[in-house]
């Protein structure tokens, strides 16, 4: 009878979206992961390795799904998965049982071995909701763990639980059978009592209806602009900035005059001087510009953004946004919910490409990856927009924006048009309200600004090192020559821009920094950054588009890439 | 499709979800558009004889929100033509 505790070599956490698989994984394997508010977080299945009674044992972090029938890919992902695990630890909301129990049920039918986690338990008593764990454990026939995966409560108990996980041996029912089945097991182990609503949940209520719905997003649209702000800003004049100029600078300035200026040496590590002068910007060195542009620039308005958007993921507010603009969207062909790849994309567009996997059909993939790597500049290349045109005043920051925002709406409606299919429509469950766990909160905005400084770092100074060896070999000109007239021609850039285009396939970042040394003009600046935002996405876009959507997807985005930006680049040249 | 019927003291309205007012609150009492539409509702709770209440109505075939027992489902203009109600009213 005992014999499956041998064979258990992978096992799976399943369960509903967002019912707190990840961050249970996540306390079972030590590994870290990002979890949010929303459903649809964990796109891909997350793997780590556990040892159980002395033996490696795999297991998989699942996509949530509602059923055994899938109806989005990573849903699909999920229930592929599941043919080949010797062992199911289902996760349930709860606080949300009744739901939860179909699938469930349906897992039961299929004969895994499994146990069951009720997550979240930490919030039955102040939602008012009892529940019967033992006398569940009996009527389902599998074990059965109140956990939560915040306070880290029943997590060694589970792991106890799964060397005694054995199959439940229930037959498959009908889809009414099981509610009925569902609807004598609640009325028997969970009990409600009345309390009053509280401010979280009137708020709750309050931000998904049509007219307050809409106050609360312009005031939250508007308050996480300034906290951005403020704390980019912040960062920049009050820490980094001074960090950079009084403690960094003498030491160059001392490995300047040591390398002595106009060397080899001297023009890659520091660059030029400028009125004799290091100067951070400008210069263009492997230890001066691209350190400055990326710690100093870009840094603070990333760290930022990511601490807003990861405070929005966990209170729960993103999924009401997505309501709220779901009528929007539709012009588009997508569904409010693609607001999340799409918020995603404002950070890096990479993960903004890989979160369109909770889009349900390839039409709305592909409309959703060509908007982001078209219309949505990320938080570095950002950063350097402000940085660069704040100085000549907000309107002209505001104006990129613009322009950008109506490319995303035309180009949106233009693609719904032509593209062959329809859009699904939302469906969507809208999580409660929950106080972010600042442990949580912190872990993961220093989990992104890690993957960002390892991957974005090596990048910026190969491009910086690249940039200056090209130019001491004067193969920037001989390009400049040849393509630069045409840049002049349609978009009025000098021919030296061209660099800045190239560059930005690598990082765009570091390509807007060329900018500065080019002394443009307000008019130029603005072209430049609307082009350099709409333009090739970076080389790491570029790979996850092509493994996400394809070779023809990827080339049909391309040629709409080129179109448009020269077709919009060239407009401003002429209308500013 | 409004049609009155008399039931106890109450008049019970049935209407479709679309038709209903933001704050109104009643029973489901028909799910059209095939077993798998059905299906993919019940998944999530949404199955008929279930209470609810309509938290919101967008202009211009937007999207409806709803509560069901404690979860908050947000559903497509189409989707929720094709669910149908019984208002309680007092």
């Amino acid at each position: 009878m005992d014999n499956h505790k041998q064979k258990i070599k992978k096992i799976a956490l399943i369960g509903n979206p967002n019912v707190g698989k990840s961050v249970l994984f996540s306390r079972l394997t030590g590994v870290r992961v990002l979890v949010s508010n929303y459903p649809g977080t964990t796109v891909e299945f997350l793997k780590s390795k556990i040892t159980l009674e002395g033996d490696e044992v795999e297991i998989v972090d699942l996509p949530g799904t509602y059923s055994l029938e899938p109806s989005a890919p990573a849903e699909e992902v999920a229930v592929k998965m599941l043919n080949d695990v010797d062992l199911i630890i289902n996760v349930l909301d709860a606080t949300n049982l009744e739901r939860n129990l179909y699938l469930t049920m349906e897992l039961l039918e299929t004969n895994h071995p499994m146990i069951i986690a009720l997550n979240m338990s930490d919030e039955l008593k102040h939602r008012g909701i009892s529940i019967k764990d033992r006398e569940l454990e009996k009527l389902l026939g599998v074990k059965v763990t109140l956990t939560s995966g915040i306070t880290g409560v029943g997590i060694k108990q589970l792991k106890e639980n799964i060397v005694q996980a054995k199959p439940s041996n229930i037959k498959t029912r009908t889809h009414q059978q099981r509610w009925v089945e569902i609807g004598k097991i609640i009325a028997e182990i969970q009990h409600l009592s009345y309390r009053h609503h509280t401010f979280l949940e009137i708020l709750e209520d309050a931000s998904v209806n049509h007219w307050w719905g809409a106050v609360i997003a312009v005031g939250a649209v508007f308050v996480s602009f300034q906290v951005v702000r403020f704390i980019g800003e912040g960062l920049i004049n009050y820490v980094l900035g001074p960090f950079f100029n009084s403690v960094y600078l003498p030491v160059l300035e001392r490995l300047s005059g040591f390398l002595s200026p106009g060397s080899f040496l001297h023009n890659i590590l520091i660059g030029h001087l400028i009125e004799g002068k290091i100067d951070f910007q400008q210069s263009m060195g492997v230890l001066t510009t691209a350190p400055y542009v990326e710690i100093v620039m870009v840094l603070p308005y990333l760290l930022a953004f990511y601490l807003l958007l990861s405070f929005l993921e966990d209170s729960g507010y993103i999924p009401r946004l997505a309501l709220l603009l779901d009528n929007i969207m539709h012009k588009l062909g997508l569904h409010g919910f693609a607001i999340i790849p799409i918020l995603l994309g404002f950070g890096c567009n990479v993960p903004g490409i890989l979160g369109t996997r909770i889009l349900e059909s390839e039409r709305e993939r592909f409309i959703a990856s060509t908007l982001i790597s078209i219309g949505v500049p990320c938080a570095a290349l950002q950063a350097m927009i402000v940085g660069i045109l704040g100085a000549f005043g907000g309107g002209y920051v505001a104006l990129v924006y613009a322009v950008l925002f109506i490319v995303w709406l035309f180009l949106g409606a233009i693609m719904n048009y032509f593209l062959k299919g329809y859009s699904p429509e939302l469906f969507l469950e809208i999580p409660p309200y929950r106080m972010p766990s600042l442990r949580l909160l912190l872990k993961k905005v220093f989990f992104r600004i890690k993957g960002f400084i390892i991957e974005a770092m090596p990048v910026v100074l190969a491009s910086v090192l690249i940039i200056n060896v090209l130019q001491l070999l004067h193969i920037f000109e001989a390009i400049s020559g040849i393509f630069g007239p045409v840049l002049s021609f349609v978009f009025g850039l000098p021919k030296e821009a061209i660099w800045v285009l190239i560059v930005g396939i690598l990082r765009k970042d570091i390509a807007a920094g060329m900018l500065i040394p080019l002394d443009l003009t307000v008019k130029q600046l603005v072209i430049a950054c609307v082009v350099l935002s709409m333009s090739f996405p970076c080389i790491a876009t570029f790979v996850i588009f092509l493994k996400e959507l394809g070779m023809k997807r990827l080339i049909q985005a391309t040629i709409i890439m080129l179109t448009i930006t020269t077709l919009v680049g060239g407009v401003l040249n002429m209308i500013l | 499709m409004e049609e009155a019927i008399q039931y106890n003291r109450c008049t019970m309205k049935k209407t479709s979800l679309i038709k209903m007012k933001a704050r109104e609150t009643g029973t489901i009492f028909e799910i059209e558009g095939g077993s798998m539409f059905e299906k993919r509702l019940g998944a999530m709770g949404i199955n008929v004889g279930k209470h609810i209440t309509k938290l919101s109505a967008f202009v211009m075939r937007g999207p409806v929100a709803i509560k069901v027992g404690r979860t908050v489902v947000a559903l497509g203009y189409g989707m929720a033509s094709k669910i149908w109600i019984t208002i309680n009213k007092k």
